[in-house]
């Protein structure tokens, strides 16, 4: 296994000293090589790390018939073009991109590599060599939406946001429809700060919120920040991505869990087999991509036994959050009644349920 | 609205500012020296995972203390990297804005060397330096609440405020930076003095760093000051390198920061969301800029800020 990362290759003081090294253990290369561009580091405990986790287990499922590699830091810019290049010379048949700001670079780079197969995270253009794929993220989000509704006093809940965009929007409103299942009455305050990273305004914020009465507090950034002041103001929060429990013992009630490896490892073995193709793949917790961290103490049982029905429902698809009647922040109805959205709308949603104040 | 609302508000504000503030004290001693330490966001990363490390490791024999004992390794830690800057650009006479540069990328990367084994590791936080009837009291928590860096960070800028216009040896200090040849030949040492003001500030990007990953949030993440000290470096310029100002400066983005977020919860928003993700470059291009131009509009930065002392040639 390589360990690339641009950091090293800083220190190292110049890449041109590291590549040759690189493409050199190209032509000795017997297993599949897999390589994968990361975001943030793999140190983020969040986004990065849950698809280090995931690279961990190809590893350990296909050990020696693969031989995974990974850059990190990769800013979502035109420096991903050479980093992605880097790897497809360097003999990786399949490279995963890991963001949703890879999509234009993973096209275009990978139309000059036709012999890799590429796969991109969260995207939605897709090639002869370019597959997508995405977790269905709001199916944890409904999960802790019912635990929050349950568990808050004041019917006021927080979420601090990155962007406004329909993975994040999805995520807001899917938490807040679950939670108004539970109190009709919930309203959500949401605060979007701008970045996925920044611990110091994810903090910043997070006591915003519960300075203005939301006693349970959702995130959708990258560091364990807003439950920490969760734990510090006595309220509750979720982790996201990972279990974050040990940052906040008190205040984690559970947490979402991406778990990538089952879905790396069936894509090694599809082109190990030959059988690979440029798929568009959703998947969620029926497929095993996406799994609730164990509830904490503080979490009653009769709210455990409401979470629980709500995953065995999501698995058996039984329970869809985004089933109708639903209505706008205006009140105007955008499903109705007993009607599903259908994957196509939830991949552009760009607006928020009612009683989401944001 | 009622006060502890305000009360409420005001701690957010005094936590987003108390680390910028620090930082931007210590670059101003450096920049009145006349020397352009472009590396705060390194140094402060550099003291970050420090102040965790030692406040982790010596939790179990220290106790209470550990944080203190964190806080002063953040500052040597700061101290350390700043000499690294200092023999360069002083000694060895290479660029200050390259060095400064260069100094914040060996931040970034060593920094998150150094912290990959404490990533999901937690550490207790100071302990009030005031008893709980005053630090957890409904009003009074606005005066006695805080960390005792926020005490620090005030005590600071008031410090340097007073030792560069109150004393000889902020005056010898200044000298060095508006003339560094006239400083030279009644005597001073120009370049042990900048070797001081450039500690110093170390010293203090150091803690601002440790405010991070021991006050705010008590972890380590990896590049966790997330540009904070580029607005840092804008601040003294934007303070027009005065003490009193640097310190109304660093509030105001502090105010209006924590204004934005109750704005946003609240279900309005008064400036773009673009621009709060732009700030920390529109900050940092305009100080250089500012600096650059010196004669049009910098009139006020020190005179020989950046340029190198070479007494001889």
């Amino acid at each position: 296994m390589n360990m690339i990362s641009r950091r090293n290759l800083i220190k190292a003081g110049a890449a041109g000293l590291a590549l040759p090294a690189l493409a050199r253990s190209g032509f000795a290369a017997q297993p599949l090589k897999v390589g994968f561009v990361y975001l943030g580091a793999i140190g983020d405990y969040g986004w990065t790390w849950s698809h280090e986790q995931g690279r961990k287990a190809l590893d350990a499922a296909l050990k020696g018939k693969v031989a995974t590699n990974y850059v990190e830091n990769v800013k979502e810019d035109a420096s991903a073009i050479p980093v992605m290049k880097d790897l497809a010379q360097a003999g990786n048949k399949l490279i995963f991109t890991t963001s949703y700001g890879y999509m234009d670079q993973t096209i275009e780079v990978a139309k000059q590599f036709p012999d890799v197969k590429w796969e991109h995270c969260t995207g939605y253009k897709r090639a002869d060599n370019v597959g997508t794929y995405n977790s269905r993220f709001y199916q944890g989000r409904a999960v802790t939406g019912v635990i929050a509704g349950h568990m808050s006093k004041s019917g006021v809940i927080g979420y601090v946001g990155s962007f406004k965009i329909p993975e994040v929007v999805m995520g807001v409103n899917a938490f807040t429809l679950a939670a108004q299942a539970v109190n009709p009455k919930i309203t959500t305050k949401l605060v979007m700060i701008d970045t996925w990273f920044d611990p110091a305004k994810e903090a910043a914020a997070a006591e915003t919120l519960a300075n203005l009465g939301c006693d349970v507090i959702a995130q959708h950034v990258d560091s364990p920040a807003v439950l920490q002041v969760c734990e510090k103001r006595k309220i509750y929060g979720f982790g996201y991505g990972a279990d974050m429990s040990r940052f906040a013992p008190h205040a984690h009630l559970t947490a979402s869990l991406d778990l990538w490896g089952p879905y790396y490892i069936s894509r090694a073995k599809a082109v190990l087999g030959g059988t690979w193709k440029p798929d568009d793949t959703w998947w969620g917790m029926k497929e095993g991509i996406l799994a609730m961290a164990p509830y904490s103490k503080a979490v009653p049982q009769n709210v455990r036994a409401a979470a629980d029905k709500i995953i065995a429902g999501t698995k058996a698809g039984t329970y869809e959050v985004f089933t109708g009647p639903i209505a706008d922040q205006s009140g105007k109805e955008r499903v109705p009644k007993g009607q599903r959205m259908a994957d196509k709308d939830l991949l552009v949603m760009d607006w928020y349920v009612k009683g989401v104040q944001s | 609205m009622n006060p502890g609302f305000l009360i409420d508000a005001l701690v957010t504000v005094v936590g987003v500012t108390t680390p910028i503030l620090l930082a931007a004290t210590g670059e101003l001693v450096v920049e009145k020296s006349g020397v352009l330490n472009l590396g705060i966001e390194g140094m402060m990363l550099i003291g970050a995972v420090t102040g965790f490390a030692v406040t982790f490791n010596t939790g179990p024999a220290l106790g209470d203390l550990a944080p203190w004992a964190g806080v002063l390794a953040a500052a040597l830690a700061g101290v350390a990297s700043s000499m690294l800057f200092g023999v360069l650009v002083l000694t060895l006479g290479s660029n200050q804005v390259a060095t400064g540069l260069a100094l914040a990328i060996f931040g970034i990367g060593l920094s998150s060397l150094i912290g990959a084994g404490y990533v999901g590791m937690i550490v207790p936080s100071f302990d009030s330096l005031f008893p709980d009837r005053l630090a957890g009291d409904p009003l009074w928590r606005v005066v006695f609440g805080y960390s005792p860096l926020v005490y620090f960070a005030l005590l600071m800028v008031f410090a340097v405020g007073w030792f560069l216009n109150r004393t000889r040896a902020g005056l010898i200090l200044r000298a060095v930076g508006e003339n560094d040849l006239s400083a030279h030949s009644i005597g001073y040492s120009v370049i042990a003095i900048r070797y001081a003001a450039i500690a110093f500030g170390g010293a203090l990007a150091g803690i601002a760093g440790a405010y991070f990953s021991m006050v705010i949030t008590p972890m380590w993440a990896e590049q966790m000051t997330a540009g904070r000290g580029w607005i840092a470096l804008a601040l003294v310029v934007f303070s027009g390198w005065r003490a009193g100002r640097l310190l109304g400066g660093a509030y105001f983005f502090g105010v209006l920061m924590t204004l934005e977020l109750y704005a946003k919860a609240s279900g309005f928003s008064f400036l773009p969301s673009q621009f709060w993700a732009a700030m920390p470059y529109i900050a940092a291009v305009v100080a250089l800029a500012v600096i650059s131009a010196r004669e049009v509009a910098g009139t006020e930065a020190p005179a020989c800020l950046g340029r190198p002392f070479l007494p001889n040639s």
